[in-house]
C-alpha cells in the first residue's frame, strides 16, 4: 500500500501515467480481443448457418455457437474492454494512481477465470440455454457459476474506478469538474452497478436451482430480474461509446464539448432513466401492468433517449465547431467533406456514431413501444436491432479508440497503415448489412435463434416468403464481410503490440493535429454555429418520426388484439 | 476538450448555444409525443394486451385444453392425428405449447372474437402467429389471457419464436380462420 | 479568458457552484440514484405486481 507509484510522462499527450494502471489496461484490453476473436467465429459460424443455402452448422451445435457467440461478444469482450476504459478514464484521464492495484488483477483474474469457466460449460454441450438461459430450461452449474465469477471480477473493476475518483480527487490531482469522458465513465460504472447487483439476485439463485438445493425459479420473476441485468449490460455500452466518441473527438481534433451543461445533464438523463429500459423485453409478458410496461420502456417519458439524441447532436457538432476554427468554414459540409477519413479512429468512431444513431436507436425505440412489440417481439429483428447497437455502435467505437490507444498505451506504430484505413469500412458495413438484413427478415416475420426456416423436419408446414431467404443470404455475405473487417482489427492491433515499430519516446508524431488553436476558448456563446450537424441531425430526425409512424400503420392492420 | 476538466470551473453557467436549446426543444416535443402515443393507442388503438393473466397448473392448463378439444373437434389432422378445434365465437379457447408443439389446431371465424389462454406445459415458447406476425410470451406456470379478433381468411402457422431446445425449430400450429 | 465571456452570468471563479453542477459533480449521490431508482421503478413495482397475479378458478 505504501510503495511508492510509478509514473512516466506520455510525450503525446502530457498525461501523467500510472504504470500500474497501464498494465492493467492492457491485461484488459488483450483478453478483450481475444475473446472478440472466439466470440466472432462463433457468430460467423451462426450467419452462415442461418443462409438456408449454405446452413454450415447442424442444430445442436446451431444454438451451441448461439449461445457462445452472445456470451463471448456481448459479455466476456465488452466487459473487458470496458474495464480498460474505467482504468483509463479514470487514473490516466486524472493523473492520478490508481487505487489498489492488486484488487485490479483480482478483477482481471476473476473475470478471465469466469470466462473460461463459461466457456467450458458451453463447449461440453450439456448448457446450450442462449445467453438469456431462460429457466426452467437448465444449464451446468459451471455455467451460471463462470458468469457470477465474472461479474464478481466486472464488480471489483468498478470499485477500484471509484476509489481512484477519491485518490484523484484527495490527491488534488485535477481541478474543479472531471472530464466530460471520465464522467462517462462513471455513468457506465454507476448502470454497471446495477446491472451487477440484479444479476447477482438472479443468478445466484439459479445457480443453487442448478445444483440442486433449491427446487423451483419462477420463469416470470427470473425474466425479469435477468432484464434488469441483461439490459442494463447494454446501456454499460452506451454510456461508455458516448464517452468515447467525444474522447476521440478530443484527440484528433482538438475538440470541446458545445456545452458540457448539455453534455452532461445528457448523461444524467441516462444515470436516472436508461436502466428503466430492461422492460423493453418484458412488453409482452403475462401480468405485468400496461402502467409499469409504459413507464418503464419509455425511460420514464423518453428522457433517456432525448440524452441520446443530444450527444448525436453535441459529438458532431463539437467536430464541426473545432474543424471550423481551423477553417473549414465554406458551405455547410466542408468540414466534414475534410475529416480524416482515412484515421481509423475518426472514421470508425463516425460510422459506429451515423449507424449507432440510424440503425440501432430508431429501431429499439420503436421496438420498445409497448403495442408496437408486438409485431416484433422474438423475431430477428431484436438481433437485427441490438447488431446496429453493441456492434455497429459499441465494438466499431472500441475498435477505433484502440487505433488510438496501441499507439499511445503500448507506444508502437500500427502496422499495415493501408489496411488499418480500410477496417473500419469493412467491419462498419459489414455489421450495418448484418443489422439491417435481419430486421428486414424478422419484419417478414422471420423468428430469432431458429435452425431452419424451412421446417423441413416438422409435422406441420409453413413457408416463409421467398424475400425471408434472400435476407438471411445478404446477412450471410455481410457477416463475411464484418468477419474480414474483425479478422483485420485482430491481426492489425496484435500485430502492432507484437511487431510495430517502437516509437521514439521523444519525437511526438501527434495523432492529433495541431490542436492549440482549437483548443483554446471555451465552445458555447463564442463559437461558430454548426449548421451542418443541425441538418444532419434533422435528417435523423425526419427518418426516426416517419419510421415510427409507418410501423403504427402495420400494427392497426394486423388481428385485433385486446 | 472532453479529455480534460472543464476550463471554466463554474460550467454550469455558461450559456448555451442556440442550435442545442432548439435541438433539445425538439427532442423533447417528441419524447412527449412517443410516451403519450401508447396511452392513446389503450383508447382508440385496436391491438392492446390485456393485463389479464393466472398463475394456473401445467396439468391443469392442458386438462383444460382436452375438456375443449373433446367438446368441439371437428376432424383431425397430420400424420399424428392432431385435433382441429372449432370453438363457438366468444369462448374461452386453451392453448398448450409444449416440447414440440401447439396444440390443438384452431378453426376460428373472421371477425368473432375468442379469448385465448396461452400457457406452457414444459419450457418457455413464444407463440407467434404467420404470416401476420403477432409475437406473445408463453410461461409454464402463467394462463396469459389474450382476445383474438381475426381481420383475415385463410391458414396461419404458429411458430415458436423462443428457443425451447433441440427441436425449437420443428415447433408449428396451425390457425385456420373461415368466413 | 472563460471568465470573461460567461462573466455576465457566472459571476467570477470564486463562487460556491449552482446546484446542478455540484449534483453533477456529487458522483457518490448519483451513483445512489442510478442504483435507487431502477430499484424501485423496474424491479420492486415489477416484483410486486408478478407476486399479485391471481390463481385461475375457472
Amino acid at each position: 500500500m505504501t510503495a511508492i507509484a510509478q509514473f512516466r510522462t506520455c510525450p503525446d499527450t502530457g498525461f501523467k501515467v500510472h504504470s500500474a494502471a497501464e498494465k492493467l489496461i492492457k491485461a484488459n484490453a488483450v483478453a478483450a480481443v481475444v475473446f472478440l476473436l472466439v466470440g466472432g467465429v462463433f457468430g460467423l459460424s451462426v450467419a452462415l448457418t442461418r443462409w438456408q443455402e449454405v446452413h454450415l452448422l447442424p442444430a445442436d451445435w446451431f444454438y451451441l455457437a448461439l449461445t457462445a457467440h452472445g456470451l463471448d461478444v456481448l459479455l466476456v469482450w465488452i466487459i473487458f474492454f470496458e474495464m480498460a476504459i474505467l482504468y483509463f478514464a479514470s487514473a490516466i484521464l486524472l493523473n492520478s494512481r490508481l487505487a489498489t492495484p492488486w484488487i485490479g488483477w483480482l478483477q482481471f483474474w476473476l473475470m478471465l477465470i469466469g470466462a473460461l469457466i463459461t466457456n467450458v460449460a458451453v463447449l461440453q454441450g450439456d448448457s446450450s440455454v442462449m445467453f438469456t438461459s431462460y429457466v426452467p430450461m437448465k444449464a451446468s452449474p459451471l455455467f451460471y457459476l463462470g458468469i457470477i465469477l465474472f461479474a464478481v471480477g466486472a464488480l471489483l473493476g468498478c470499485c477500484v474506478f471509484f476509489g481512484t475518483l477519491i485518490v484523484a480527487k484527495d490527491e488534488k490531482t485535477y481541478e474543479g469538474s472531471v472530464p466530460l469522458v471520465t464522467f462517462g465513465a462513471i455513468t457506465a460504472a454507476i448502470i454497471a452497478v446495477f446491472t451487477i447487483a440484479s444479476g447477482a439476485i438472479i443468478l445466484i439463485p439459479t445457480l443453487l436451482w442448478s445444483v440442486g438445493y433449491i427446487s423451483h425459479i419462477d420463469p416470470l420473476m427470473y425474466k425479469t430480474v435477468w432484464w434488469a441485468m441483461g439490459h442494463s449490460s447494454q446501456q454499460i455500452n452506451v454510456s461508455a461509446h458516448v464517452a468515447v466518441w467525444y474522447l476521440i473527438a478530443a484527440v484528433i481534433f482538438g475538440a470541446k464539448p458545445l456545452s458540457e451543461k448539455v453534455s452532461r445533464t445528457a448523461y444524467l438523463m441516462y444515470i436516472l432513466f436508461l436502466q428503466l429500459a430492461s422492460a423493453h423485453h418484458m412488453l409482452v409478458e403475462p401480468g405485468l401492468s400496461s402502467e409499469w410496461k409504459i413507464f418503464n420502456t419509455s425511460y420514464a417519458m423518453y428522457l433517456a433517449v432525448m440524452g441520446s439524441m443530444i450527444h448525436g447532436l453535441t459529438v458532431p457538432g463539437s467536430i464541426e465547431a473545432a474543424q471550423r476554427k481551423k477553417g473549414f468554414n465554406k458551405g455547410m459540409f466542408e468540414w466534414l467533406r475534410k475529416a480524416p477519413w482515412g484515421n481509423p479512429a475518426f472514421s470508425g468512431m463516425f460510422l459506429s456514431l451515423v449507424f449507432f444513431g440510424f440503425i440501432g436507436g430508431i429501431t429499439g425505440v420503436v421496438m420498445g413501444t409497448e403495442q408496437l412489440n408486438l409485431i416484433m417481439h422474438n423475431t430477428l429483428y431484436v438481433p437485427g436491432h441490438f447488431h446496429g447497437t453493441v456492434v455497429a455502435g459499441t465494438t466499431l467505437a472500441f475498435m477505433a479508440v484502440t487505433y488510438i490507444v496501441v499507439p499511445l498505451i503500448w507506444r508502437r506504430e500500427i502496422i499495415w497503415p493501408g489496411l488499418a484505413k480500410l477496417q473500419p469500412y469493412l467491419f462498419g458495413f459489414g455489421v450495418a448489412g448484418i443489422s439491417l438484413f435481419m430486421m428486414g427478415a424478422g419484419t417478414l416475420g422471420v423468428s430469432r435463434r431458429h435452425w431452419d426456416i424451412a421446417f423441413s423436419d416438422a409435422t406441420l408446414s409453413f413457408d416463409y416468403p421467398a424475400a425471408a431467404y434472400l435476407m438471411l443470404t445478404l446477412n450471410g455475405i455481410s457477416a463475411i464481410l464484418a468477419a474480414i473487417g474483425g479478422a483485420l482489427y485482430i491481426l492489425i492491433v496484435v500485430g502492432s503490440i507484437l511487431f510495430g515499430k517502437k516509437r521514439d519516446e521523444a519525437a511526438a508524431p501527434a495523432p492529433a493535429e495541431p490542436t492549440a488553436a482549437a483548443a483554446t476558448s471555451y465552445g458555447s456563446a463564442g463559437t461558430a454555429a454548426v449548421p451542418g450537424t443541425f441538418m444532419l441531425a434533422l435528417i435523423f430526425f425526419v427518418t426516426f418520426v416517419l419510421y415510427y409512424f409507418v410501423n403504427w400503420k402495420y400494427l392497426a392492420e394486423t388481428w385485433g388484439v385486446s | 476538450m472532453a479529455i480534460h476538466p472543464p476550463e471554466n470551473k463554474l460550467w454550469w453557467n455558461e450559456p448555451i448555444e442556440k442550435t442545442e436549446i432548439i435541438w433539445v426543444g425538439l427532442c423533447l416535443i417528441w419524447a412527449l409525443i412517443m410516451f403519450f402515443m401508447m396511452p392513446y393507442w389503450h383508447l382508440f388503438g385496436e391491438q392492446n394486451l390485456t393485463n389479464e393473466a393466472y398463475k394456473v397448473e401445467p396439468e391443469a392448463h392442458v386438462e383444460r385444453a382436452e375438456a375443449m378439444a373433446d367438446k368441439y373437434t371437428v376432424r383431425e389432422e397430420g400424420d399424428t392425428g392432431i385435433p382441429v378445434v372449432r370453438p363457438p365465437a366468444g369462448s374461452d379457447v386453451f392453448v398448450v405449447a409444449r416440447l414440440w408443439e401447439w396444440w390443438p389446431i384452431l378453426e376460428l371465424e373472421k371477425d368473432k372474437t375468442y379469448r385465448l389462454h396461452l400457457s406452457s406445459a414444459d419450457w418457455m415458447h413464444g407463440w407467434s402467429l404467420q404470416p401476420t406476425n403477432l409475437n406473445v410470451q408463453v410461461h409454464p406456470g402463467y394462463d396469459f389471457v389474450v382476445t383474438v379478433t381475426p381481420n383475415q381468411t385463410g391458414e396461419f402457422a404458429v411458430v415458436c419464436n423462443e428457443f425451447c431446445g433441440i427441436g425449437h425449430h420443428t415447433m408449428l400450429g396451425k390457425i385456420y380462420v373461415v368466413e | 479568458m472563460a471568465e470573461s465571456e460567461t462573466g455576465a452570468s457566472g459571476g467570477g471563479t470564486g463562487g460556491k457552484p449552482p446546484f446542478m453542477q455540484r449534483l453533477l459533480d456529487n458522483h457518490f449521490f448519483l451513483l445512489f440514484l442510478g442504483v435507487v431508482i431502477p430499484t424501485v421503478f423496474y424491479i420492486l413495482w415489477g416484483v410486486m405486481e408478478l407476486t399479485q397475479i391471481p390463481v385461475a378458478n375457472y
